[in-house]
């Protein structure tokens, strides 16, 4: 099966961007790291597939361990 | 009772801003008589609003004011995004063009005003007065208002039955009633500045998160008329707007960005922060705020000067009913009912744009650079990148003049609530515009074949159409080209593009506006009684 990690999938991309910023309203530098964490194990068991997690992560982990 | 030293007028129209004008060249393509008071003897000094949005010609053309502004204004629908030195992405706001105007053209606030104001001065119905100075407001009643205005020579009183108020952001008509802007005002300073380059640009809008020339901030670039640049560079929250508005400081960042070979003179310096507020509601007994007054937005995105203009496009058309007689007042409710929505969109997208460029935490700062981080390679996180949404129309779904979808459309083509589809059709061999053709009043637009035309069911509807007040144009679209003989207007679909934008089959039928926002929609041959009950509910019944 083929993933579409690259593509626009957003139903509202802006919408989205809005209340994941706005989540962070009031919390600490250290609470807002726990908040993000959380948020990728929902997201993470949202999309349950282990190869396409494993992608991802890998993708999002490329620009640091190129360099 | 009517005393000698009044004057009555039906619409006094307050301020000669791009909105102002804007009105008083619809109310006179109505047929309707308006007065424009505006207390300054000059255009706007400096070039202030830029961007004029495809919907604000496609307005003006209606009552012809939009060619002069074509032929004079940098027409472009580019805009590149960079992040440093590098360009992020591009993107292209016509990709496949099919409309009479381009999505936006860049023109002096000035020379706006100065051709609309020209225009107006050649159509039937035009009184705009300069130096004069609404002083009092006195709403008399529910139904009329009476005005005191002062000129340089004397006062005078005007009793009207509407008033519009297009008096701009600090709207001294809006503070003599006691009434107030409401919403968030950014920390956050942009200095703006027009300039004369000695260099030709290429036409397009520039955008740079983090440049190279502005460390740490962003900076917007736009090509104007007359080799003007437009540049807006963020400041941070601690500027200092009389330390930054000096032109040897203004100079230095612009050399900076431009790089040292290019010679510029400044034409016009502003320090800006921004605000995103509006009234509760734009409606007061028989006055209406439009544009400014009523509602201000950070400008990315190009939604102040044009929101203003769809305010009164959607305003006048309404008034001109009523004046006329074959609307009732109500009509005029649904005024609050459309643009506060609309101005609540406006405001929404410039604020989360002005979020974007100024990242209020830690967490947002660390999101934004996530974004910027993936968006090379995974083209998902360039729609995130967020530095202007541009303006567009706004769907008024929610509007009570809308009948309900047929649901045969699903969801294609233009709902009740949407704008009319701009395509090109031939008026027999002419190529011609959809939008043109269907005029500034309420049409039925009819899908057809040449069978279906020449029935008599087509034949009832329009000796039925010619009873109906108010009149009812009604413009034809067949899939080939058909000889009447008989008077009726017929479009031909020969590009095979208006059918298929209107998600239309012979047989489909669509109610338009004299805004030219869809009111009511049938997939295939609706009753008559269906019709008219669509068209009673677009006049506010």
């Amino acid at each position: 099966m083929i993933y579409n990690i690259k593509e626009q999938n957003f139903e509202s991309p802006d919408d989205f961007y809005e209340v994941l910023v706005n989540a962070h309203d009031g919390l600490s530098d250290d609470e807002s790291r726990r908040l993000n964490a959380k948020i990728i194990l929902l997201l993470a068991n949202a999309i349950g597939n282990k190869d396409l997690l494993e992608e991802i992560i890998l993708t999002a982990r490329k620009s640091f361990v190129e360099q | 009772m009517k005393q000698a030293n009044i004057q009555y007028e039906d619409v006094v129209i307050v301020g000669a801003g791009p909105v102002g004008l804007a009105a008083a060249a619809e109310f006179a393509n109505h047929g309707i008589k308006s007065v424009v008071l505006e207390v300054s003897n000059s255009f706007s000094d400096g070039s202030k609003a830029i961007c004029w949005s495809q919907r604000t010609l496609e307005i003006l053309n209606r009552s012809g004011s939009a060619k002069k502004m074509l032929e004079k204004g940098v027409t472009w629908k580019q805009g590149r995004v960079y992040r440093g030195e590098r360009e992020i992405f591009n993107f292209d706001l016509q990709a496949e063009p099919d409309f009479q105007m381009p999505a936006f053209i860049n023109l002096q606030q000035y020379y706006f005003e100065e051709f609309l104001e020209r225009h107006i001065g050649t159509m039937k119905f035009n009184d705009i007065r300069r130096s004069h100075e609404v002083v009092d407001v006195n709403p008399k009643t529910d139904s009329t208002v009476l005005l005191t205005v002062k000129t340089p020579k004397d006062e005078y009183k005007i009793e009207t039955k509407y008033v519009i108020a297009a008096d701009g952001v600090k709207s001294p008509l809006r503070n003599k009633l006691g009434l107030q802007l409401k919403g968030q005002k950014f920390e956050e300073k942009f200095l703006i500045t027009d300039i004369r380059v000695k260099k030709s640009y290429p036409m397009e809008r520039r955008f740079w998160f983090e440049p190279v020339f502005h460390h740490g901030q962003s900076a917007l670039l736009h090509v104007q008329p007359d080799n003007i640049l437009r540049i807006d560079l963020q400041l941070g929250p601690h500027a200092d707007p009389e330390i930054e508005s000096n032109p040897e400081r203004v100079k230095n960042r612009i050399r900076k960005m431009l790089g040292e070979g290019v010679g510029f003179d400044i034409e016009w310096i502003s320090v800006y922060t921004f605000s995103c507020r509006r009234m509760d509601k734009f409606t007061h007994g028989s006055i209406f705020f439009a544009g400014d007054s009523a509602h201000v937005v950070s400008p990315f995105g190009a939604r102040g000067g044009n929101g203003g203009v769809q305010d009164v496009d959607n305003l006048s058309w309404k008034i001109s009913a009523v004046l006329k007689g074959y609307a009732p007042k109500t009509l005029l409710n649904s005024y609050d009912r459309e643009r506060i929505p609309a101005a609540d969109e406006n405001i929404l997208n410039s604020a989360r744009s002005t979020n974007f460029m100024t990242p209020k935490n830690k967490a947002s700062e660390e999101f934004r650079d996530a974004v910027f981080l993936l968006s090379e390679e995974m083209p998902f996180a360039r729609q995130l990148i967020n530095s202007g949404r541009l303006s567009s129309p706004h769907f008024y779904k929610d509007s009570p003049l809308n009948s309900m979808d047929d649901p045969l459309f699903k969801s294609k083509g233009a709902s009740p609530g949407e704008l009319s589809i701009d395509t090109s059709v031939f008026k027999g061999e002419d190529a011609v515009w959809l939008l043109t053709e269907l005029g500034t009043q309420f049409c039925l637009l009819i899908f057809v074949d040449e069978p279906l035309f020449f029935s008599n069911k087509i034949r009832h509807l329009r000796e039925l159409a010619c009873s109906w007040k108010p009149k009812i144009k009604i413009v034809f679209v067949s899939d080939q080209e058909i000889d009447s003989k008989n008077g009726a207007l017929i479009l031909s679909d020969k590009n095979n593009t208006c059918f298929k934008k209107w998600a239309a089959k012979p047989g489909s039928v669509y109610l338009i506006r004299p805004d030219q926002y869809i009111a009511a929609r049938w997939k295939d041959s609706p009753p008559l009684k269906e019709i008219n009950c669509a068209l009673e509910k677009a006049m506010g019944n």
